[in-house]
This record gives structure tokens, sequence and C-alpha cells, in this order.
């Protein structure tokens, strides 16, 4: 059959599995977009206000699925708006394939309208990049793609076409959806040294990383943790990979982990570490990290063992089969010290967190917040964030009960990612999407609140509202002497008007009570985003903290 | 603290538009401060080899080797043994002044260089050999204080023996 390069490159995506994508047209994806017309019975466009957004969209439907997420932008500002998003999905490895148009072959690298060398600018944040001369190479390189997005760990991959190859025609047929490249699976000399370590571990810690959020591995890792007596702590993109309610779980660690995960972290004597990548918010400042600990750490990179933490033991490979094998041999264990230890961590956490609540100046405190968000959210509702105080209370205060239940941008950390990544959440899933995000962040691309007005996307968007950037604040507040230096935004935007400018419903509120009614109200909304302008206080600190550079000696507890 | 040595590493890389910016953009990203770099054809028409000297310990060359390793244009990267071949050539071209021309010839005579161009204000050398030997000619020259303009290429390695780093 022969098809135009558009048409092979819209097909190539059908074949592959793809029902959505998001984008927006342009002079140079004209023709993509023309063949999207042609087959939009079989693949759903959504048209975003900005190509940030859809980046942080097909960004935000991969976490909350496992799929490759897929944006399409034209060229020049069109790819170069793609450029955070894709940052984004590689910082966190999540899968993504991003399309741009290019001018036509005969004006590259003339300077032409609209012409960006944008395999150049994305090199160092894609996990590899095409620019397809020859349509010959078109569907196989789109292909090839959708395997390096998936495969190993994952990332996005940027496919550039030149106006003339999507013009230009030749044959198609169709393929099956490529699979993954499968893993290599353990040496079992590793596997026997790693459970030595296990056996022989007075203080076990179990540190859940990106790496395993995705892989249904919450109940395993629970019933090793039953066995062999040990705790469960996560660093901020393992959030989700196990439930909240196990009781062997002690939440977050790093810079504004719980109290207790932290700690408990520096006191063991052992860290099994797995899709964990040991950055330097989770460590603090890594010469003095666990200094105490023997180190397994299971990941499918081999590149990440020995980066950025020296380990005892590193397995490259299949993690959920490293760990199931090393499960086995797991000799059942109790450590009644250590529990007695974990337990006294938790009892001192709470009251830290009780301190910080009773000296709160307005009555809807972040906890108050996320206490109502937790006891009225369905099962399985994706939450959703932006980048700062909100996104750390989330992290801290939310209760997951299922993988994939929390789309956050953790490595690049990208204001303005949430929703975005919020709508792609939502139309991927079908499922509960609350979006928590703060006045700064949601400034930044608040504009999508048109893309969800237009295709009835309901998303819940809880705006903690204290008047500043909250995040910077807190340091200048603790460590710039309170020269609070352009974080105070005092902008008189009235976010009910706002919204509702939009097409979106909006409440604004003051008290637990009125939030617990908008909250409900926005729940029931089921055709459109809900916006909860919710004011809290401007000096609400999150807490506990790592000072910048410090170690878990450093933690601060108390304002 | 291991000691900072330089070691050479050979890779092999598809030969096609763009791949030695992959991977030079990834020396940059990652901060690698490579001493040398080359790049040419191999026995395969389909792979380039690349050359890469770099110094530092082996925390280094480990964190060097693995990235590499991830780029997907890479097919192989090895660091080469110690008792490698390695070659450099380099053009030198120096003052023909009467004062140190005899001095001059003599070192080309026993540095095995080569006289390739001779006026009667400059003549130009070409040397080959170990980086350490093309070092100590340059040394010399600096000593007369008569070098004009210079260009070295790199190493380029291989191992000995009949094995070659795609079979290997």
């Amino acid at each position: 059959m022969k098809l135009t390069g558009a048409e092979i490159l819209v097909r190539t995506l059908i074949e592959q599995g793809v029902t959505d994508v998001f984008g927006y047209p342009g002079g140079q994806a004209i023709n993509i977009y023309d063949a999207l017309y042609k087959y939009k019975d079989e693949i759903n466009h959504y048209l975003t206000a900005h190509e940030q957004g859809a980046s942080h969209a097909a960004d935000g439907y991969s976490r909350a699925t496992g799929k490759v997420g897929v944006c399409i932008a034209t060229s020049g500002p069109g790819a170069t708006n793609l450029v955070t998003g894709i940052a984004t999905a590689m910082l966190d490895s999540i899968p993504m394939v991003a399309i741009t148009g290019n001018v036509p072959s005969t004006l590259i690298g003339k300077d032409s309208f609209q012409e960006i060398d944008i395999t150049g600018v994305t090199l160092p944040i894609t996990k590899h990049n095409y620019f397809v001369h020859r349509i010959e190479d078109l569907a196989d390189s789109i292909r090839e793609a959708f395997q390096i997005a998936k495969s190993g760990r994952p990332g996005p991959v940027l496919i550039d076409v030149p106006k003339d190859v999507q013009m230009a025609t030749y044959e198609y047929e169709a393929q099956g959806v490529v699979e993954k490249i499968p893993l290599p699976l353990a040496k079992q000399t590793q596997i026997d040294e790693a459970i030595s370590l296990l056996n022989a571990a007075e203080r076990p810690y179990i540190y859940i990383g990106g790496g395993a959020a995705g892989l249904g591995m919450g109940d395993a890792i629970r019933e090793l943790a039953e066995r062999i007596d040990a705790y469960i702590g996560c660093t901020f993109m393992g959030l989700s990979a196990i439930n909240t309610d196990c009781d062997r779980f002690l939440g977050m660690q790093g810079m504004h982990g719980h109290y207790a995960s932290s700690m408990a972290q520096k006191d063991a004597d052992l860290i099994f570490a797995i899709g964990v990548r040991f950055s330097d918010r989770a460590t603090g400042n890594v010469s003095k990290y666990a200094k105490g600990a023997k180190i397994i750490q299971l990941d499918p990179d081999f590149a990440e063992i020995n980066k950025n933490v020296c380990v005892d033991v590193g397995i490259i490979g299949d993690v959920f089969d490293s760990f199931t094998r090393i499960a086995q041999g797991a000799a059942e264990r109790k450590h009644p010290e250590w529990r007695e230890k974990v337990a006294a961590l938790r009892k001192d956490e709470v009251r830290f967190t009780a301190e910080a609540e009773a000296a709160s100046r307005t009555p809807l405190t972040p906890k108050r917040i996320f206490d109502i968000i937790n006891e009225k959210k369905p099962a399985s509702t994706v939450i959703t964030t932006d980048v700062g105080q909100h996104q750390m209370w989330t992290a801290q205060y939310v209760k997951f009960d299922d993988t994939r239940r929390f789309v956050s941008s953790g490595g690049l950390g990208t204001m303005g990612f949430g929703l975005g990544a919020a709508i792609g959440a939502r139309v991927a899933t079908g499922d509960c999407t609350v979006l928590v995000t703060g006045d700064g962040s949601f400034g930044m691309n608040l504009n999508e609140l048109a893309t969800a007005v237009s295709y009835r996307i309901p998303v819940v968007i809880v705006l903690m509202n204290n008047g500043v950037l909250g995040m910077v604040r807190q340091w200048q507040t603790l460590f710039f002497g309170k020269r609070y230096s352009n974080t105070v935004l005092d902008r008189k935007t009235d976010f009910v008007k706002l919204a509702e400018a939009f097409g979106a419903k909006a409440y604004r509120v003051t008290t637990p009570e009125e939030f617990g009614e908008a909250f409900d109200a926005a729940l029931a909304c089921t055709d459109g985003p809900v916006v909860i302008d919710t004011a809290i206080d401007e000096d609400a600190f999150v807490l506990p903290m790592l000072p910048p550079g410090g170690s878990i000696e450093d933690i601060i507890v108390r304002k | 603290m291991e000691k900072k040595n330089q070691f050479v590493i050979a890779v092999y890389v598809d030969n096609k538009f763009g791949v030695l910016t992959r991977v030079t953009s990834m020396f940059t990203r990652r901060g690698f401060n490579i001493d040398a770099l080359t790049v040419g054809e191999t026995e395969c028409p389909e792979y380039s080899r690349i050359t890469i000297c770099l110094s530092g310990d082996g925390y280094a060359r480990e964190q060097l080797i693995n990235q590499l390793r991830k780029l997907y244009n890479v097919k192989k990267v090895e660091v080469l043994e110690d008792d490698c071949i390695r070659r450099e050539l380099m053009l030198i071209k120096v003052k023909n002044s009467p004062a140190y021309r005899q001095e001059v010839l003599a070192a080309v005579d026993v540095y095995r260089a080569k006289v390739i161009d001779y006026t009667v204000e400059e003549m130009c050398i070409e040397i080959t050999g170990d980086p350490s030997k093309i070092d100590a000619f340059v040394e010399l020259m600096k000593f007369y204080d008569i070098i004009i303009e210079m260009c070295r290429t790199g190493v380029v390695a291989l191992e000995r023996g009949s094995n070659t780093l795609l079979n290997k």
C-alpha cells in the first residue's frame, strides 16, 4: 500500500497501539495533521493550549499507565516548546515519543522560517533521537523509537520529520507492536551475595524508587518486609509503588521525607535499594550517606550502579526477577530492637507533625487539606502535582492505594507540569484525577484549563494558594535572613473568575468545612475541570527538611 | 584513592551522521575532560572507531565506559591494555635559522622524523610515534625557541596480537 510519509507516520503510531496523542499543529506539521484527520476514527488527537502542555500530557498519560505517551509539534518554536516536557520525562525515565515536523530537507541548515535543529537541542535530554532523512526509514525509525522508549530504563525519544519526507510516498505494511528488549537476568552468585547480606542484617530497610514504581511489586515487597522484619521507605519517585496503609511502610525519605523514614534509613545496617538512583535530594551530602549500612542495589541500568553511591552488591537486570529470587532465599528473621527503634521514631514523627499543626495561623492547614482529600477521594484516584511546597505535602500526606497513582515531576522539578499531566492521566485511565498545585506553578501553564474544558476532562484542581513562591520563600526564611526577593506574588489574580472565564467551575475556600464541600462538588462534576482556590498560610513550612548540602544529622523538624 | 593515570578507550560506533556529536555531547553533559579524541574508518564500513584518551581514576573510567555504553549508536567499548600500540602524528613548522639548523636536522634523524618542506625561512617536520616521543620532540624544539606552528592528530591505538576488538 503506497502512502504519504505523514500517513505512514500516523499509521505506524496506530500500528504500535497508540490511541491518544497530544499536540499542536503548525506549518511544518500540517501534513501530519491532515493524516490525523484522515485516521481520526482510529486515533484521538487532543489539541492543547501550548506544546509544553502536550508534552506533559503525554508524560502524565505514560506515568499513569506505563504506555508510551506521544506528543506532536511543528518545527521551530513548536519543537522547542516540547523541550521542558521531554527533559521532565528524561529525568524521571518516562517512556515518551515526541514527533516534530521540520522544514523541507532543501531548506535545512539555511536558518529558514521556523527551522530549528531540534535533534541537536534534545541530544542531552532524550534517550535517543532521529532526524528522518529518507521516507524509506520513516516507519522503522518510529518502531525503533517505541522500542527504545520502553525498553530497559525507559525514556523519551524524539523523531524529527522534514516536510518533504512527510509529503513523499512509499510502500507501507503494518507490523506488530514492537516488544521491549528483555532485560538480562542476574547471575546466581550475585543473588546469593545479596541473600547472605540480607540474612546477616539486624536493621534492614527496603528502599523503593521509581524503577520499581510501575512494576506491581507492592505485595511482594510487603511480604518480604514482614518475613525478614524489615521496614520500607521510598524515594519521591517510588511513591505509590506500595500502598500507604502497609504498616511496614515509613513513607518517603530524603530532603522532605518522613522523619521516621529518613532516620530509619540512617540507622539501618542494610539498605535494599530497588530501582533507586541515589539522587542528591534523597541522599543529602553523599559523603555522609548510609555510612553504617551495607547496600544492595537492583537496577535495569548498569550505569546507575556505583554512580552516586558505591554499593556492596549491585545487580543489573530485571528488577522484579532479581527481587523475587533474593526474596525466595531470604530467611525469616525477628529484630525486636529494630522494631522498638522504629516505633520510637514513629512516635517522634507524630509529635513533630502535631506541633507543626498547632502552630498554624490559618484553619486550613496543608495536612487538613490532605486528610480531607484522603477521606473523600475514590479508590484508584490519580494524584498529580506541580512543583513546590504543595508537591512535598502531597508526597508526605496523600495515601496511595494502587500503583501508578502518583504523577509528579521528580528529577527535573518542573513547575507547570501538573495540569497537562493531569489531563493526560485522566484521558489515559478514566479514573478520578486530582491535581494538587500552588498559585506559582498553576500560573505557569493554566492555559491548559482551556484543553480540559474543551474536551470535558474532569480534573479536580486543588490550588493551594498562599500568594507566595512558598518553597523558595521557605529557603529565604531559613537561609537568607527573610529577604523575600521576588517570591511574594501579590498578583491580584482572581482564580475563581479566571477559571470561570475558561468555562470551568470554581470555588474559593478558607475553612476545612468549605474545602470538604467544594471537594465533594468537584468530585461530582464529570464534564469538566473544577478549580478549588484554597487559602493557606504563606509561612506554612514543609517539614522535616534537610538543609541543602546537609546530611540526615542536620534534619530540621521545627520552624 | 587510585592514582590518576591515562588510559585509552576504543569505541566502535555506527558510521552515521551525527554519531560523533552524540558521543562528545555526552562528555560535556557528564563533565568528562578528554585528553585526546580521534575518529576514523575501520575494517567494517558500517562502524567508525573512536579512540579516547582520558586521565583519571578508576571511578572516572567506569563512569565514562558506562555512559558510552548507554548511547544507542555505540556498539562496543573497550579499555585497551596498557601495552597497546599507540601512535600519533604531528606536523611541526620550525624556523630554518642557520644557528640551529644542524641541531634540528640531527634531532630529526635521531627521532626518525622527516623533513617534508624546506625553505629559506622554515622547515616542516613530520613525526610519528608514541605520544611521549612527540612530547619530547616538541620540548626540544621549544628549547631552541623556533616553533612557528604545530598540529597533532591525537592518539590512535590497537592492541597487540591477532585479536580484534569486534570479536573480543
